[in-house]
C-alpha cells in the first residue's frame, strides 16, 4: 500500500519544503539579489540574441583559449561568493563581543566558514589556475589546441558543475558545518545527519573528475605538442610550473577522491572506516585527505611562482636569472610536497620520530623555495624595471610571501605548532602564503596575459587601485590575526568572552573592508577597460616586449594560434626570434586542421548535477536515471568519429592578411 | 634542421604534425586510477585487522574459489593478447572472436565474486560488520567495479569494430583497452597476494 | 629530452587515417604466452604454499607470497602492458616511475604514521584491538 508519505518519500527523497531556508531573513535576500541578477542576465542575453552565440561559440568550444577565459569567469565569480563569506565572518567576529551573539547564530557560521574554504580552494583558485594554464601552455608551446580538446571542454563543465552543486546548498537545504576538509568523526553520518557533507562530498567528486582530466590533458599536451627545437631546458618557467603542477594534479587528487569515497560509504552504506566503533580510525582520514592537501597547496603556487618568473623577466628586460636552477627548484619542490603532509596534524600523537621527520622535511621544503625568491632578485638587480601593474603585484608578492614563509617555517618546528595548532597564528599563516603568492600570483597573471586574450590592455590606474587595496588589505587583515594567535585565539570561533580581543578583529575586519575595495576595482578595472579599449587597444600582439611565443601572434589569437607552427632555438624563444630578425610569414598559408566543438560536455556536465542532487537527497530514481543517462550518453559519444575539420587556406589567408595590413598601418 | 648560424628558421612552412598523445594520455588516467588503489591498499593495510570481535579472513575465505577466479582472469588477459595479435593482423573476425571470448572470462570473474559477495553477507559478514570487511569490499569491489566497466567498454568495442572495421581510431581504443584491462591484472595480482593469501595466512 | 619520432600522428584524438598505431609496442605470440607460463607459475606458486601450509613459519610464507607477487607484476608490465624505457620516448616509463614512488610514499608513510599513533595513542596489544567492538 502506497500511503501519501511513501510516494513524497519516494518521488523526493529527504527534499521537502522545510530545506528552503526561507526563515533565515540573510539568505532570503541573498537569493533575491542571485534571482534578479540572474533574471537579468538572463533577459538581457535573450534580448540582445546572445544564446546562440553563447552555445555554439562558448559553451561547446573546444579551443583552449575560450575554455581557459571561461574558467577565469567561473573563478571571478566564485571568488565574489567565497569573499562575501570572509567578510561575514570578519564582520560576525568583529561584533560578537560582550555577551552579543552576533548576527550569525553558530550552526550559520560554521557553514559560512566551510563554504570559504572550499569555494576559495577548489572553485576559485583551482579554475583560475587551471584557466590560465589552459589559455597560456598551448600558446607558450607553439601548439594549436590542447591534446584532447574535446576533454578539456568536458573538464571545463564538470568543475563548473561542481560550483553549481555547491552553489546550490545555499539555496535548498544547507551546507557542510565540519571545515573545508570535513573530518569525522564529526563528518559521519552520526554527528552530521544532515544534507551538508553529502553536497560537500558530491560537489568536490564531480569538480574532482575535471580537475584530473585536465591534469592529464595538460600533460600530455606539454610532453607531446611542443613546438619543434623546444627541448624540456627550452620550456619557458610558467610551462614548467604548469607542468609540475599537473603532475600533482594527476598524482594527488585521485588520492582525494578515493577518500571521499571511503567517507561517502560511512555516510550512505554504513561502512566502518572513519567511524569510532567497529574498528573504524577517524585518524585514518586526516593522514589520507592531507597526502592530498599539502600538494594540493604547491598546485596553486607553483603556477603562480611561474607568472612571477614571466613578468620579472618580461618588465626587467632581462633573461631570468639562474632558469635551470628555476627548473630544479620547482620539480624538486615537486616531489618534496609528497613527504611533508604529516605537519598538519602533529598535534595528532603520531610521537617525536615521526613528527621530527616531517619537521625536517618541512623545513627542507623552504629551501628550493628560497632559491627562487633569490632568482627572481638577481632578475630585477641591474635590470631595466619597468613598474607595471603586473610587476607590483610581483613586488608585493615577494615581500608577503617571505613573511608567510619564515611564519611557515616557525609552524613546522613540531613543539612550537602544539601550540600554535588549529590557531588564528595558523590561519594568518595559510591566507599569508594563498593570497600572497596564490592570489597576487593570478592577478599579476590576468593583467599580463589580459591584452593577449582580448586585443587590449587592462586600465593602469584601476589595476593600481586594485593592487594598493589588496596589499594594505592585506596586512590590516591578516597582521592582527596572528597576534591573536600567539595570544591562543583558536579558529572558527563564532563569539568570544574576552572583550580585549576585540580591537584587533576589528582591524582585522576593517583589512577585509579594503580588500573588498581591492575585488571592486578590479571589477571596476574589467568595466573601465572595457569602455577604454580604444584607447587600450594593442595591434602588435606584443604590447609588453615578451620573451615567450605567445607574443609572437596576434592579440587575441586566430582560432589556430599560429599560421605555421614555430621553431625554437632559445628558452626566451620570440626574445630571440626578435634579436635575430624574424619576419613574420606573409604567405604561403596552408588549410589548418583544427577539433570541432561538442555539446556532450554540457550534456555530461548537467547530467551529472542531477546524479549529484538526486545522491544528496536520496531520490534514488534520479540518481539511477541520471547514472544511466551519463553512461549512455558517455557511450555514444564514443560513436561520433568525424571530430575534425580544415579550415580552409584562403579563410587562413584572409585572416593573416587582415594582420598584415594591421601590422603595416601601426608599426 | 635547427640551429643553423648563417640563417635561423623561425617556422615549419609545411604542416606540423605531433606525435599522438592518446597512449601517453591514457596511461597517465591509469597511473592516478593506480593512485586510487593505492589509497585503497593503504586503507586496508591500516584498518585490515580491526575485526571488531568479528570474523577473520581465515574464517570467510575460500581460497579455491580465489584461485578459480584468478585463473579466469588470467586467462581472459591472454586471450585479450590473442585479440591484439589478431588485430595487428588486420584480421577483424579473428579479432572479434577473442574479444569475445575475453569478456566472457570477465563475465565469469564478475559472476564468481558476486557469488563471493553475497555468500559473506549472507553469513552475516557485510561491509557493514568491521572496519576489517569495510576495507576489503571496497578494495575488492573497486576492482570488480572497474572489470565490469572494462566489460562494457569491450562491448562498446566490438560493435564499433564490427561497424566500421579495423580502422586507426579503433586500433588506438583497442589499444586503449588492452592496457586498464592488462593493468586491472597488475592490480589483482596485488588483491589476491595481499588480502586473500596474507589473509587467511593470518 | 623531447623526441620527435618519425611516427606522424595526429595531434588530436581526431585523425588522418595514416596513422599506424605504433605508439606501444606490440607483444608477439611467444612473448604472450612467455608472459602467461611465467604468470600461471607466479600465481600457482604462492597459492600452493598457503593453501597446502608448506612453510612451518608463517613469516616466510608471507615474504615469499609477497616478492612473487612483486615479480609477477613485472612480468605483466613486461609481457602484456609491454614496458620498455623506449616507448612515448621515455615518458611512460617515468610516469610509471614517478607512480611508484609516490605509491611507495603514500603506503609507507601511512602505515608509519598510523601505527605510531597506535602505539602511542591504543596502549593495548593487538590482540586485544581484534577483539574490540
Amino acid at each position: 500500500m502506497f500511503s501519501n508519505l511513501d510516494l513524497q518519500k519516494f518521488v523526493f527523497g529527504r527534499l521537502t519544503l522545510e530545506a528552503i531556508p526561507y526563515h533565515e531573513p540573510i539568505l532570503v535576500a541573498t537569493f533575491a539579489a542571485v534571482a534578479l541578477g540572474g533574471l537579468a542576465l538572463v533577459i538581457a542575453l535573450t534580448y540582445y540574441r546572445l544564446w546562440a552565440y553563447l552555445w555554439s561559440e562558448w559553451f561547446t568550444s573546444v579551443d583552449h583559449k575560450k575554455i581557459g577565459i571561461m574558467y577565469v569567469i567561473l573563478a571571478l565569480v566564485m571568488l565574489v561568493r567565497g569573499f562575501s563569506d570572509a567578510i561575514m565572518m570578519r564582520i560576525q567576529q568583529a561584533i560578537a563581543f560582550n555577551g552579543s551573539e552576533g548576527y550569525l547564530p553558530p550552526h550559520h557560521y560554521d557553514q559560512v566558514f566551510t563554504a570559504h574554504g572550499v569555494i576559495m580552494i577548489f572553485f576559485m583558485a583551482m579554475p583560475f589556475v587551471t584557466g590560465l594554464m589552459n589559455f597560456v601552455v598551448p600558446l607558450q608551446i607553439g601548439a594549436r589546441d590542447v591534446s584532447f580538446p574535446f576533454l578539456n571542454n568536458f573538464s571545463f563543465w564538470m568543475t563548473t558543475a561542481g560550483a553549481v552543486i555547491i552553489m546550490m546548498s545555499l539555496f535548498v537545504g544547507e551546507f557542510a558545518r565540519t571545515g573545508w576538509l570535513a573530518y569525522p568523526p564529526l563528518s559521519g553520518a552520526d554527528y552530521s545527519p544532515g544534507v551538508g557533507v553529502d553536497y560537500y562530498i558530491w560537489g568536490l567528486q564531480v569538480a574532482g573528475i575535471g580537475t584530473t582530466l585536465s591534469g592529464i590533458n595538460l600533460i600530455a599536451t606539454i610532453v607531446k605538442m611542443r613546438a619543434p627545437g623546444m627541448t624540456m631546458m627550452k620550456m619557458p618557467v610558467f610551462t614548467w610550473t604548469s607542468l609540475c603542477t599537473n603532475v600533482l594534479i594527476v598524482a594527488t587528487f585521485p588520492v582525494l577522491t578515493a577518500t571521499l569515497a571511503l567517507l561517502s560509504l560511512d555516510r550512505y552504506a554504513g561502512t566502518n572506516f572513519f567511524t569510532n566503533d567497529l574498528g573504524g580510525n577517524p585518524m585514518m582520514y586526516v593522514n589520507l585527505i592531507w597526502i592530498w592537501g599539502h600538494p594540493e597547496v604547491y598546485i596553486l603556487v607553483l603556477p603562480a611562482f611561474g607568472i612571477f618568473s614571466e613578468v620579472v623577466a618580461t618588465f626587467c628586460g632581462k633573461r631570468l636569472f639562474g632558469y635551470a636552477s628555476m627548473v630544479y627548484a620547482t620539480v624538486v619542490i615537486t616531489i618534496l610536497s609528497y613527504i611533508v603532509w604529516l605537519h598538519h596534524f602533529f598535534t595528532m600523537g603520531s610521537g617525536a620520530s615521526v613528527n621530527a621527520f616531517f619537521g625536517i622535511t618541512t623545513m627542507i621544503i623552504s629551501i628550493p623555495t628560497g632559491a627562487k625568491m633569490f632568482n627572481w632578485l638577481f632578475t630585477m638587480y641591474r635590470g631595466r624595471i619597468r613598474y607595471e601593474v603586473p610587476m607590483l603585484w610581483t613586488i608585493g608578492f615577494m615581500v608577503t610571501f617571505v613573511i608567510g614563509g619564515m611564519t611557515g617555517v616557525l609552524l613546522a618546528v613540531p613543539p612550537a605548532d602544539f601550540v600554535l595548532h588549529n590557531s588564528l597564528f595558523l590561519i594568518a599563516h595559510f591566507h599569508n602564503v594563498i593570497i600572497g603568492g596564490v592570489v597576487f600570483g593570478l592577478m599579476a597573471g590576468v593583467t599580463y596575459w589580459f591584452p593577449k586574450a582580448f586585443g587590449f590592455k587592462l586600465d593602469p590606474f584601476w589595476g593600481k587601485m586594485s593592487f594598493w587595496f589588496w596589499l594594505t588589505g592585506f596586512y590590516f587583515a591578516f597582521m592582527p590575526l596572528y597576534v591573536l594567535g600567539l595570544m591562543g585565539v583558536t579558529r572558527r570561533v563564532s563569539q568570544f568572552e574576552d572583550p580585549s580581543l576585540q580591537i584587533w578583529f576589528v582591524i582585522a575586519a576593517f583589512g577585509a573592508f579594503l580588500i573588498a575595495l581591492g575585488i571592486l576595482s578590479f571589477l571596476i578595472q574589467l568595466v573601465v577597460s572595457f569602455k577604454r579599449r580604444e584607447q587600450l587597444a594593442d595591434f602588435t600582439g606584443d604590447p609588453w616586449d615578451g620573451r615567450t611565443l605567445e607574443w609572437s601572434t596576434s592579440s587575441p589569437p586566430p582560432e589556430y594560434n599560429f599560421a605555421f607552427t614555430p621553431v625554437v632555438h632559445d628558452h626566451d624563444s620570440y626574445w630571440d626570434m626578435k634579436n635575430r630578425g624574424y619576419a613574420r610569414p606573409v604567405s604561403g598559408f596552408k588549410a589548418i586542421h583544427m577539433p570541432k566543438g561538442t555539446g556532450t560536455g554540457v550534456i555530461l556536465s548537467g547530467l551529472s548535477v542531477a546524479f549529484a542532487f538526486a545522491m544528496i537527497w536520496y531520490i534514488w530514481w534520479l540518481a539511477a536515471l541520471s547514472l544511466v543517462a551519463i553512461i549512455v550518453v558517455s557511450i555514444a559519444h564514443t560513436f561520433n568519429y568525424n571530430r575534425d575539420f580544415y579550415i580552409p587556406a584562403n579563410e587562413v589567408v584572409e585572416t593573416e592578411d587582415k594582420r598584415t595590413e594591421l601590422l603595416a598601418g601601426k608599426v | 634542421m635547427i640551429d643553423t648560424t648563417e640563417k635561423p628558421q623561425f617556422y615549419l612552412t609545411e604542416e606540423h604534425h605531433p606525435e599522438g598523445s592518446t597512449m601517453l594520455g591514457f596511461w597517465l588516467y591509469l597511473m592516478s586510477d593506480c593512485l586510487i588503489f593505492a589509497v585503497l591498499f593503504a586503507t586496508y593495510g591500516v584498518l585490515g585487522r580491526n575485526y571488531a570481535a568479528g570474523p577473520s579472513p581465515a574464517d570467510l575465505f575460500d581460497l579455491t574459489l580465489v584461485a578459480i577466479n584468478t585463473a579466469t582472469l588470467l586467462l581472459s588477459s591472454i586471450t585479450y593478447g590473442f585479440a591484439m595479435l589478431q588485430m595487428e593482423r588486420n584480421a577483424k573476425a579473428e579479432t572479434l572472436f577473442w574479444l569475445g571470448i575475453t569478456g566472457l572470462f570477465g563475465a565469469v570473474f564478475i559472476a564468481l565474486e558476486l557469488y563471493e559477495f553475497i555468500h559473506l553477507i549472507h553469513e552475516g559478514a557485510g561491509p557493514s560488520r568491521s572496519a576489517f570487511l569495510s576495507a576489503f569490499f571496497t578494495l575488492v569491489g573497486t576492482h570488480g567495479l572497474h572489470v565490469t566497466f572494462g566489460i562494457v567498454w569491450l562491448v562498446t568495442l566490438m560493435v564499433q569494430v564490427n561497424r566500421h572495421g579495423l580502422i586507426p581510431a579503433n586500433r588506438r581504443r583497442l589499444m586503449c583497452l588492452s592496457m586498464f584491462w592488462h593493468f586491472l591484472d597488475v592490480v589483482w595480482i596485488g588483491v589476491f597476494s595481499i588480502v586473500y593469501l596474507l589473509g587467511v595466512l593470518g | 629530452m623531447s623526441s620527435h619520432a618519425p611516427v606522424h600522428e595526429d595531434a588530436h584524438e581526431a585523425h588522418h587515417g595514416h596513422s599506424h598505431g605504433h605508439e606501444a609496442g606490440h607483444g608477439s605470440l611467444k612473448s604472450y604466452m612467455t608472459g602467461f607460463v611465467l604468470s600461471i607459475i607466479l600465481t600457482a606458486i604462492p597459492f600452493w604454499l598457503v593453501m597446502g601450509g608448506v612453510f612451518e613459519s608463517r613469516a616466510i610464507t608471507a615474504v615469499f607470497v609477497i616478492a612473487l607477487g612483486a615479480v609477477q607484476m613485472v612480468v605483466h608490465m613486461i609481457y602484456f602492458l609491454h614496458m620498455n624505457t623506449k616507448s612515448e620516448g621515455g615518458w611512460t616509463m617515468m610516469a610509471l616511475i614517478f607512480t611508484i614512488v609516490i605509491v611507495a610514499i603514500a603506503l609507507s608513510g601511512s602505515f608509519w604514521v598510523m601505527h605510531h599513533l597506535n602505539t602511542n595513542m591504543m596502549p593495548m596489544s593487538p590482540e586485544m584491538m581484534k577483539n574490540m567492538p
